[in-house]
């Protein structure tokens, strides 16, 4: 094969006009990049354990502490649904469980997993640790506002912990907290726990503001010599496209959370229509509450792709390094990236097509939805077009890679079902949205968290988590987790409806009873599995292998630091300089199976190498 | 405006320049200053914000059944015994357009170097902006006084009221914020920061003229808002 290419004299060194700007020709020169524009950032480096490790200003250090901080509440989200999971499994075995408890748990872990673990996890975690080090900058361009980020967050986090402990409990109103059920009596958590929620969301979505303008200007005005938006790694590219989904999104949420406070405390009606209680006409009266179920899914639609859009960037990479293969269609994979988020804009109403709409508004929406089966179709072909013929690795990351394709697809076939009017009106409501979702967006991202962290723990702390745990982590989550929502999809068919605390004697679901028996002790085996994670990291910590430089032989820059892992200020005294894309991988003609984007075009001259 | 100088780079007219300029590496916005570029993108997301309010109030004042009330005679000001409709809206725009007119030669005399007519500006511009917050509680307590309250209002439909406060309220609290930062500013550039580069308070960012263009953004940016809150409450 690669001698046929090496008789091939049609592969030549491309010229460096790429690079070399604007109408200066070619440079005689191929390792020529320009020279830096941008002046050297001027780091406050800490120097005591406050500066250095509470109130830091090093971008790595808060993403490593908003993935602590997301992890804690994941963990707490995690519980949640056991407790929900005994109740539906064995209904009445744990006797403290009322209508109530379960109404606040199901609000609790679905706001939990989705704002406050999934987007703090993959923008505040990831984007934090790796912006800056993909694209070559030495920190986040603007560190003490970085800072203040993470800490809202986790004021935002305690905010929304303490509802547990207010008088009435956490809010029970599901985690779309539609009106005008969430602040009326009868609900849980109408009073106070409504409220902590709202100013815990109003909280996070000034965090995250502040967090949203470091990516977005690291990534648009703080590369480094040679790095050109083509030349990100695709991890930077699914970070970025969802962080500007988030800052056109949670206004939406910003402004529907201060909407719905003030019908709380002050008696507005923005969202209450006039109701009648018991015969009593309250003093609300004329509001809308279609209005919020809009607001609500202008933030919510965008909210799935600001989850999604990192996962499929970063597991473009790992299937990349994993499968030793350049990823197939890099600039077809950006542009659905981009397309996705474009598009995300216009489907929300189709979480609403129960609410009653024209049906011209729904035929609108479910048009729109199935366009963007599109893009991510062919994302998915990529995936699966890069992992073909490749030398694939069957290491833990490549599991976890694997089982998120199988699980996204699974998910995303069941959109298809819901995106349209018609399907979506009787599987409303039922356990195959619940399915559905938590297949796409639940399990699926989840798959790439664990990959990404098997994948980069050796860049993080300089060891290798242990393989052989990692295995049985991974097999019990996957199996489990389709033991899980799997049968879900039957649930939904047969007509078992979602958010019910129990099923009592509906003789039409008896053979729900005992799936849903063993979907319970599935979730049981699933969460528990996840501490395996933990043990994991705890003992890698203690006695692990030194994992030593680019370990994964990887090509993008975080692993070209001088030191593992990197120190504040990220490349010591000189800045990388990028020559290629990250995805040079056996390229046929050079002796390693890996072209770092820092080697330069001379250092490989033998070779066919294209400069990218 | 002229391009800036980079070495190395040429810069390319029109739609060819902007594709040279997304395609290059560094950055994407060439010789534009962090700051600046990310106070564009925060007011981007505000203009989401501002947008979701607006959209929200016509929703609200399209579905009422209750009448809504004839702005003319509910911000109308009684002088010297005769109506005037919208008198004080009226002076209250004129004093905020004014202030960005001053704000913008503020940034100039800043770029200028111009230490003494860039504070006097600035502090001009934290006037105008107080005057403007003043005049709106002055507006305020009028309503209350006439019985407008957020969740009742005895003029037509209770919902006039509650997204006057709200969106008015939301409004001023960002032309409070900016006039608390123009005082700072105004400080700072008469103690002269901007010429020594002293670092900030907080942020241990050295100090540069550009900051007071990036406050200038905002600054008209709420004026922009106040531009459409007045045609949507006042004169719709």
């Amino acid at each position: 094969m690669s001698e046929d290419l090496n008789n091939n004299k049609t592969i030549q060194a491309q010229s460096s006009e790429t690079i070399s700007g604007g109408g200066s020709g070619i440079s005689p020169d191929i390792d020529y990049v320009r020279p830096a524009e941008i002046p050297e950032q001027d780091l406050y480096h800490g120097h005591s354990f406050i500066t250095k490790w509470v109130f830091c200003q090093d971008a790595k250090v808060i993403g490593i502490q908003y993935f602590l901080l997301a992890t804690f509440t994941g963990i707490i989200g995690l519980i949640l649904s056991w407790l929900m999971r005994l109740q539906l499994g064995f209904p009445g075995l744990a006797g403290f469980m009322t209508a109530e408890h379960y109404y606040q748990f199901v609000t609790m872990h679905g706001m939990i997993m989705v704002v406050y673990f999934l987007t703090a996890l993959f923008l505040g975690g990831f984007g934090n640790y790796l912006i800056p080090l993909m694209v070559g900058a030495r920190d986040m361009v603007f560190p003490y506002l970085n800072m203040v980020s993470f800490w809202s967050f986790f004021v935002a986090v305690g905010v929304l912990l303490a509802s547990f402990f207010v008088p009435g409990g956490p809010t029970g109103a599901g985690w779309t907290l539609y009106p005008p059920q969430t602040i009326l009596e009868g609900t849980p958590g109408h009073g106070m726990g409504i409220l902590l929620m709202c100013i815990s969301l109003i909280l996070f979505v000034a965090g995250f503001t502040m967090g949203g303008l470091n990516y977005l200007i690291t990534v648009l005005q703080a590369r480094t010599r040679g790095m050109t938006l083509m030349r990100m790694p695709l991890t930077v590219w699914g970070i970025f496209t969802a962080t500007v989904l988030a800052m056109l999104a949670f206004p939406a949420l910003l402004v529907g959370a201060l909407m719905m406070t003030l019908d709380n405390i002050l008696g507005t009606s923005f969202f209450m229509p006039t109701i009648l209680k018991a015969g009593e006409v309250l003093e609300y009266g004329g509001g809308s509450p279609i209005l919020f179920q809009h607001l609500f899914w202008f933030f919510g639609h965008p909210e799935v792709y600001i989850v999604a859009l990192p996962a499929f960037g970063i597991i473009s990479d790992l299937i990349s390094v994993h499968s030793r293969k350049n990823i197939f269609g890099y600039r077809m994979m950006v542009w659905a990236i981009v397309g996705i988020g474009a598009l995300s804009f216009f489907v929300w109403a189709h979480h609403m097509y129960v609410s009653g709409m024209n049906p011209w508004f729904g035929f609108f929406f479910a048009t729109t939805t199935l366009i963007i089966a599109v893009p991510t179709a062919m994302k998915v072909y990529n995936w699966i077009l890069t992992l073909w013929r490749g030398n694939i690795r069957m290491n833990v990351v490549m599991l976890w890679c694997l089982g998120f394709i199988v699980t996204f697809v699974n998910g995303g076939i069941t959109g298809i079902f819901l995106g349209n009017v018609t399907v979506d009106v009787p599987l409303s409501d039922t356990y195959f949205v619940i399915a559905h979702f938590h297949m796409v967006m639940g399990i699926a991202p989840l798959m790439v968290i664990m990959g990404a962290v098997y994948h980069w723990f050796p860049l993080v702390s300089g060891k290798f988590l242990d393989e052989k745990l990692g295995k049985w982590h991974f097999w019990l989550t996957f199996l489990g987790a389709y033991s899980i929502y799997f049968p879900m999809h039957y649930l939904g068919f047969i007509g078992v409806p979602r958010r019910y605390f129990e099923m009592y004697d509906s003789p039409y679901m008896t053979s729900a009873v005992g799936m849903n028996e063993f979907i319970s002790l599935a979730a049981f085996i699933v969460g528990a599995a996840q501490f395996i994670l933990i043990y994991n990291i705890v003992k890698t910590l203690k006695i692990g292998k030194p994992a030593g430089h680019n370990p994964w032989k990887a090509n993008s820059l975080e692993w070209l630091t001088p030191t593992v892992p990197p120190e504040h200020g990220n490349w010591g005294e000189r800045l990388p300089v990028v020559h290629r894309w990250p995805y040079d991988f056996s390229v046929p003609g050079v002796k390693e199976d890996f072209v770092t984007q820092t080697t330069a075009p001379s250092e490989i001259a033998g070779s066919k190498v294209e400069k990218t | 405006m002229s391009d800036p100088k980079i070495e190395g780079y040429t810069f390319k007219p029109g739609f060819k320049g902007m594709a040279q300029d997304t395609g290059s590496d560094q950055t994407m916005f060439k010789g534009v200053h962090w700051g600046k570029a990310m106070m564009w993108i925060f007011l981007l997301s505000d203009t989401f914000i501002f947008s979701c309010f607006l959209i929200s109030y016509m929703k609200g004042r399209g579905s009422t059944l209750i009448d809504w009330p004839n702005p003319s005679e509910v911000f109308g000001l009684h002088v010297f015994g005769v109506d005037v409709p919208l008198l004080l809206i009226a002076i209250m725009t004129f004093v905020l357009i004014t202030s960005s007119g001053t704000m913008a030669l503020a940034v100039k005399y800043g770029y200028e170097k111009n230490k003494k007519m860039c504070g006097w500006l600035i502090l001009f511009t934290a006037l105008g902006g107080l005057t403007f917050v003043g005049m709106q509680a002055f507006e305020w307590s009028k309503l209350i006084h006439e019985g407008v309250r957020p969740w009742s209002n005895p003029f037509g439909a209770p919902q006039f009221g509650s997204f006057f406060f709200m969106i008015t309220g939301f409004h001023g609290t960002h032309v409070s914020i900016g006039v608390i930062f123009l005082f700072i500013y105004a400080y700072k550039t008469f103690k002269g920061h901007y010429d020594e580069g002293k670092r900030g308070w907080f942020t241990t960012i050295k100090g540069d003229y550009v900051e007071i263009e990036i406050l200038g953004l905002y600054w008209h940016f709420v004026d922009l808002v106040w531009v459409f809150i007045f045609a949507f409450f006042y004169l719709w």
